[in-house]
């Protein structure tokens, strides 16, 4: 009896196995760009800017935005990577007006807003610096798959915090696009960021 | 990642230190989902409800069930919950290693332990009367009996003794691909693909294994086959665990890049991942074959018990030298 049906059975293996190949992965552009579109969610969050302004998602679009979660007493991947950031916008010239990159700040006891405006500040007007209470900041951690924590204080009460190291990137519709990683070019983001700007597609000539 | 490599290990981390609130409460805090998921909660809801439903009926009608196999049940649901929808999940994002162990439990221990525990008989007893019969009634007027032949045939194919263990293994090996990996722990929807895949198919690949032949009815698969299948999914487990743990650079960037949640080193959390892919799940196709040879052993007496002449036979060599 159960012979035949199980001959009959043998025809679905490749519809599982399709079912299967079409959950997909993640395209590598450059090596250390990857194209996330439609893997991490889109750009939405309650936080309060380094002016002390209560700002969503919404305020930010139409322009291209890059996240990062940090804190300003990082000593080295923080600032490393806001400044190569910063190169990539030099690049950018006149386009880098529609760009904006978002500093999330993890570390939020110690970055108050003035802390954080004279942070940002540094970098360029392109840089935004947020900081939100407890609950805003693990929604947004949530979200975006990332975690952090505080690191023991030493005996001057200086701590380090261990975050993500990624730069999230969002076209003007607030879609995430590209998941930028510790290393990456400034010219190929440049790059990439101009043809978000264009509403191109980023494989062209990949 | 990380803005100095220092790693300092204490139980918990600072960060969820400060994040749970203080006070005796501060362990039911880690016992709340990190994401909640409504549809395991409906799922465990209505799962341990029909079960403790049919425990009540049958001890009502004399046939109770005892003492170790609703505890043995109870185990196997909890453990799955668990590791789906506590704190445990978080960290189960953020480290390589609770990773493989939450795998292990959805996609070995917990469904062992619920199959082991025969839960059939006291789930079908937990289901309400009108409702089994309901459905029946329901189908069989508008001839939807058809509904059900696409169903069986699904439910044979994912028993076949070739297909069960090849799609079991697979599983493992495609969520582990790298690039596939990467995708998954930074897009929720395939997350959550692949934690219900993973277990729902430790309940089909472990009901081939564990069950009763007579409780497999038309799907049923042979104690020998069994026996052929467990080695099989045992070395392949143990080829890329000890892959996993052996190869000197980084398989999965995504947990530095995504910030680590536990003080180790990527490497050092590669290698436990990959050796808890490797023995603890290599090692339950012991279990397995231990519950095989059992039912085995039971079939055989009840042979023996049904024809005793037969019975008589081998039991006494001494006669026959004699």
């Amino acid at each position: 009896m159960s012979v035949p049906s199980r001959r009959r059975a043998l025809p679905c293996v490749p519809l599982l196995l399709g079912a299967l190949l079409l959950t997909g992965c993640a395209t590598q552009l450059q090596p250390d760009v990857t194209d996330v579109r439609g893997l991490v969610a889109p750009l939405e969050f309650n936080l309060t800017n380094q002016n002390g302004r209560a700002v969503t998602a919404a305020d930010y679009r139409g322009d291209v935005v890059m996240l990062y979660f940090g804190y300003t007493h990082c000593t080295d991947e923080c600032p490393a990577t806001l400044a190569m950031l910063a190169e990539a916008l030099n690049r950018l010239g006149p386009l880098a007006s529609r760009v904006r990159v978002l500093f999330v700040t993890v570390d939020p006891r110690r970055d108050t807003r003035s802390v954080l405006k004279r942070y940002v500040g540094d970098f360029g007007p392109q840089f935004v610096g947020l900081r939100g209470t407890a609950s805003q900041l693990t929604a947004m951690i949530k979200r975006y798959r990332v975690s952090y924590h505080d690191g023991k204080p030493d005996k001057s009460g200086n701590y380090e915090v261990i975050h993500s190291s990624v730069v999230f990137i969002f076209d003007g519709r607030g879609r995430a696009r590209l998941l930028a990683q510790t290393g990456f070019a400034c010219a190929a983001i440049a790059t990439d960021v101009r043809r978000l700007l264009a509403g191109g597609r980023l494989l062209e000539g990949v | 990642m990380r803005c100095k490599s220092r790693a300092v290990w204490y139980p918990i981390p600072g960060r969820l230190r400060s994040r749970a609130p203080g006070g005796p409460l501060r362990y039911l805090w880690y016992l709340l989902p990190w994401q909640f998921s409504p549809t395991v909660l409906t799922v465990c809801v209505l799962t341990v409800a029909l079960y403790l439903r049919g425990l009540a009926l049958l001890k009502r009608n004399g046939a109770p069930v005892g003492f170790w196999r609703p505890f043995v049940f109870f185990l196997g649901v909890a453990l799955s919950y668990g590791v789906l929808q506590t704190y445990f999940d978080f960290l189960a994002q953020h480290s390589f290693w609770v990773h493989c162990l939450q795998q292990l439990i959805l996609h070995h221990l917990g469904p062992v332990l619920i199959v082991l525990s025969g839960p059939v008989r006291v789930l079908r007893e937990g289901v309400p009367r009108t409702l089994r019969t309901g459905a029946a009634r329901l189908l069989r007027p508008m001839r939807l009996d058809w509904l059900l032949k696409p169903l069986r045939l699904l439910w044979r194919t994912l028993q076949h003794p070739l297909i069960a263990p090849v799609l079991f293994v697979g599983l493992i090996y495609f969520w582990l691909i790298p690039q596939v990996h990467f995708a998954t722990m930074i897009d929720t929807r395939r997350y959550l693909l692949m934690n219900w895949s993973m277990f729902a198919d430790g309940l089909l690949f472990w009901w081939v294994i564990l069950a009763p032949r007579e409780e497999q009815g038309s799907a049923a698969v042979g104690y020998k086959v069994r026996l052929l299948i467990l080695p099989f999914i045992s070395m392949t487990q143990i080829v890329i665990g000890a892959y996993i743990s052996l190869v000197p650079w980084q398989l999965y960037p995504v947990y530095a890049l995504c910030g680590r949640a536990l003080p180790i080193s990527p490497m050092l959390d590669q290698q436990i991942g990959g050796l808890l892919t490797w023995i603890p799940g290599a090692m339950m196709s012991l279990v397995g074959v231990i519950v095989v040879l059992r039912h085995m052993m039971r079939e055989e007496e009840a042979q023996l018990r049904s024809s005793p002449r037969r019975a008589a036979a081998p039991s006494r060599p001494s006669a026959e030298v004699a």
